[in-house]
């Protein structure tokens, strides 16, 4: 079947087979291969993109079910060469180690913070990243990143 | 994983999706948020040969009142149930239980309707709905009917709707301001199925127990009552003591499964618990 769906803010199309997974269509068809697939069970959120907005677990989301919708994944993050501000608080706070879970943690975490609407307090953070794992084990830093950021995205003064 | 290959059509309305299901036979599933759905397929453990799509049918997305009743839309996400203020108002266990399946991702693709319909007894809103009494309303080829909780499922995955049925909405009915409730989900990780979960919606009277409607998750082939606890909660003092004596009959006419997360005898155990503390919490609102 034929799909359009508008990625990152372009346009694209493909004819894809109706059990292709919305990760799939991204990594395999379009070539963004920022979107891990970790489980591949919907458990683990290494695969989250935004689907009109909402994090959302792309190996559970059929590529026809993304036909005429918005896709926003890690690679449409930065703009004009400047990190998104969760980018750059993952960097400047060690929020990764090996980095698998990163692209999903980012995208979980934008969508938290803009549903939010205010700066985020540690235990709001750890509770919405319920749905993604990081298997360093790496928590501390990233929720670390998460509140920082969401306090500069909400205008919050930044905390010490 | 892949699922196997499958035909795939989408629902314009309600009445087009029973007509594609009609069209399509017995091989033909509904799908729509697809969170209980397409992990199974990815396993193989469902190989439909036609998916029919209500995911955009947006006219079934919605929370409103309806006189004496709470009506949720079947193609409402779990994330908007979670925060519905109509339910906040008038029937918070809802909005509660809803806000406890899965996770954030999950709750914004995943529907109300969906989990419902899927009929799994390890699934949090279907006890809920059970302990609340509620009423589904079921549009097939023959129009539209209204089912009770009670007779909705049936078993493991079984539920009343036909091969050519789609549930349309849920209703609840509003909880009175006397009314306790409380759900007790036990699990290990956020995306986990409660072990054990417990409904429980209590109605007070001058300090002693006037109604109560305990629901059971995860204790058998489908959601269940637990009616020995009902049963001795008629008519009892809400203290410690007779809460206790109640939640022991938690376990009563169960069958609960054995697996890695526990055996049946250990959810036997954790039943009595969850119902316990599903009743203090009810009655401390």
């Amino acid at each position: 079947m034929h799909v359009s769906v508008t990625v990152n803010g372009t346009r694209r199309e493909a004819d894809v087979e109706p059990r292709t997974l919305l990760v799939y269509f991204l990594r395999e068809t379009l070539g963004l291969t920022g979107t891990n697939v970790g489980c591949d069970t919907s458990t683990c959120g290494a695969c989250t993109v935004h689907v009109d907005g909402q994090s959302v677990k792309s190996c559970t989301m059929l590529a026809a079910q993304a036909d005429g919708r918005e896709v926003t994944t890690i690679e449409g993050m930065a703009s004009d060469g400047e990190l998104h501000p969760l980018q750059r608080a993952f960097h400047e706070h060690h929020g990764l180690q090996c980095g698998y879970c990163t692209p999903g943690m980012i995208m979980a975490s934008d969508s938290l913070i803009r549903e939010a609407g205010h700066p985020l307090a540690e235990e709001e953070v750890r509770i919405g990243l319920e749905g993604n794992l990081c298997r360093c084990t790496g928590y501390q830093n990233i929720v670390k990143a998460v509140v920082a950021a969401s306090q500069e995205m909400h205008g919050a003064p930044a905390s010490a | 994983m892949i699922p196997a290959p499958f035909e795939y059509v989408r629902a314009e309305s309600v009445d087009h999706a029973v007509a594609l299901l009609g069209e399509h036979g017995e091989d033909a599933k509904l799908v729509a948020g697809g969170h209980s759905l397409l992990p199974l397929m990815r396993l193989r453990l469902a190989r439909p040969s036609v998916l029919v799509d209500v995911d955009r049918l947006d006219d079934l997305a919605y929370v409103r009142e309806a006189g004496d009743q709470i009506e949720i839309g079947a193609t409402t996400r779990m994330a908007e149930v979670a925060a519905s203020e109509v339910l906040a108002t008038h029937n918070p266990l809802v909005a509660h239980a809803a806000g406890h399946v899965g996770d954030p991702q999950v709750r914004h693709r995943g529907t109300f309707g969906g989990s419902v319909a899927h009929g799994d007894p390890a699934s949090d809103p279907p006890t809920v709905l059970l302990a609340l009494d509620a009423q589904m309303v079921v549009r097939g080829p023959a129009g539209e009917r209204t089912v009770a909780a009670r007779d909705f499922f049936k078993g493991l995955f079984e539920t009343d709707l036909g091969p050519q049925d789609v549930l349309t909405a849920v209703r609840v009915p509003k909880l009175s301001t006397g009314t306790g409730w409380s759900y007790q989900k036990f699990h290990r990780r956020a995306i986990d199925w409660a072990i054990v979960g417990v409904a429980a919606v209590v109605e007070r009277s001058n300090g002693s127990v006037a109604r109560a409607a305990i629901g059971l998750t995860n204790m058998g082939l489908m959601p269940m009552r637990a009616e020995g606890v009902e049963a001795a909660l008629a008519g009892a003092a809400a203290e410690p003591g007779a809460l206790a004596a109640a939640a022991g009959h938690a376990p009563e006419g169960t069958s609960p499964p054995s697996d890695t997360n526990g055996s049946a005898e250990y959810r036997r155990e954790l039943s009595k618990v969850l119902v316990r503390r599903a009743l203090e919490e009810a009655l401390a609102r």
